[in-house]
């Protein structure tokens, strides 16, 4: 039997949604954390969301979703042929990944700046809530960040691999499934956005 | 290896989904300036359909078989049952 007759599409996609299924709860556990937690203290989570800068938060949500749309119009251009447009647009989806972690990075500095982590000056004495939210942030947007840096190193290999035919129109299934993965990573930072910058 | 085949999405559609998905978060950010009461309405509706049109298009879920899409609809019914029953839970303690 040769290897095309044996390679499963619809096998390897499957796989990829049954790992993202896990995301779903990995995260969904900690959105649970928050949620209950936030029903606890809602004063002290408002008070200490004033921290965050509404503005970032915004514009970093704008710079995935863009990421986003160049990875979905990278799978496009694969499917209809177009390797080379397909590399410059995964490229340029690693660029805005780079882009929301510098300003990510930014606004960690922010905070350390002012006090704002777990035990710093700014939560010590503080009510317990505070730290908490503090605490949760920390937790989600940088596990969050990790995932991003993941999607990056993931896609950086599939540069190389629309470069080198391993990735190709008739063969698109790796630069499919790793879109889906950046599309997750942004599913997650929409519900973040909200959660600590909008509603807190 | 090879011989996939896909439904192509055509670059006008992705650019529209995208253009839709600025709006409603600069929309999301409008309502919080607004009020808490509303920036909590706009989370509970804007970005879980936010989140629905990034499954839905960008993930290609509207293009795959019913199979997919009953396990993908399962996996999150269950994770709102879970937040259901943390919600029915803990503010009436």
């Amino acid at each position: 039997m040769s290897e095309a007759a044996e390679f499963d599409y619809e096998g390897a996609k499957l796989g990829m949604w049954l790992f993202l299924f896990t995301e779903f709860m990995l995260f969904g556990a900690l959105f649970m954390l928050y949620g209950g937690s936030r029903v606890l203290n809602p004063e002290q989570f408002h008070a200490a969301s004033r921290e965050l800068d509404a503005g970032l938060g915004v514009a970093n949500t704008m710079v995935l979703l863009t990421g986003s749309l160049f990875i979905a119009s990278a799978l496009s251009a694969l499917q209809g042929g177009r390797r080379r447009a397909a590399r410059n647009l995964t490229a340029l989806t690693v660029l805005c990944g780079a882009v929301f972690l510098a300003v990510k990075g930014f606004e960690w500095a922010a905070h350390f700046r002012h006090g704002f982590y777990p035990n710093g000056p700014a939560l010590k004495g503080a009510p317990p809530g505070r730290a908490l939210f503090a605490g949760l942030y920390y937790l989600m947007t940088g596990l969050h960040g990790l995932h991003v840096l993941a999607g990056m190193a993931l896609l950086s290999v599939l540069w190389f691999w629309l470069g080198s035919g391993r990735a190709r129109p008739d063969h698109f299934i790796a630069l499919e499934n790793s879109a889906l993965y950046w599309h997750l990573v942004d599913i997650i930072w929409i519900f973040l956005l909200p959660l600590f910058y909008l509603a807190a | 290896m090879g011989n996939e085949q896909a439904h192509v999405i055509p670059y006008r559609t992705l650019a529209l989904v995208w253009m839709a998905l600025l709006l409603l978060t600069l929309a999301l950010w409008g309502l919080s300036r607004l009020s808490q009461r509303l920036a909590v309405l706009g989370l509970l509706t804007i970005s879980p359909f936010k989140a629905g049109l990034v499954l839905y298009v960008f993930m290609h879920l509207r293009y795959e078989r019913v199979l997919l899409r009953t396990m993908v609809f399962a996996a999150l019914a269950i994770l709102v049952i879970f937040l259901a029953l943390l919600f029915s839970d803990i503010p009436f303690r």
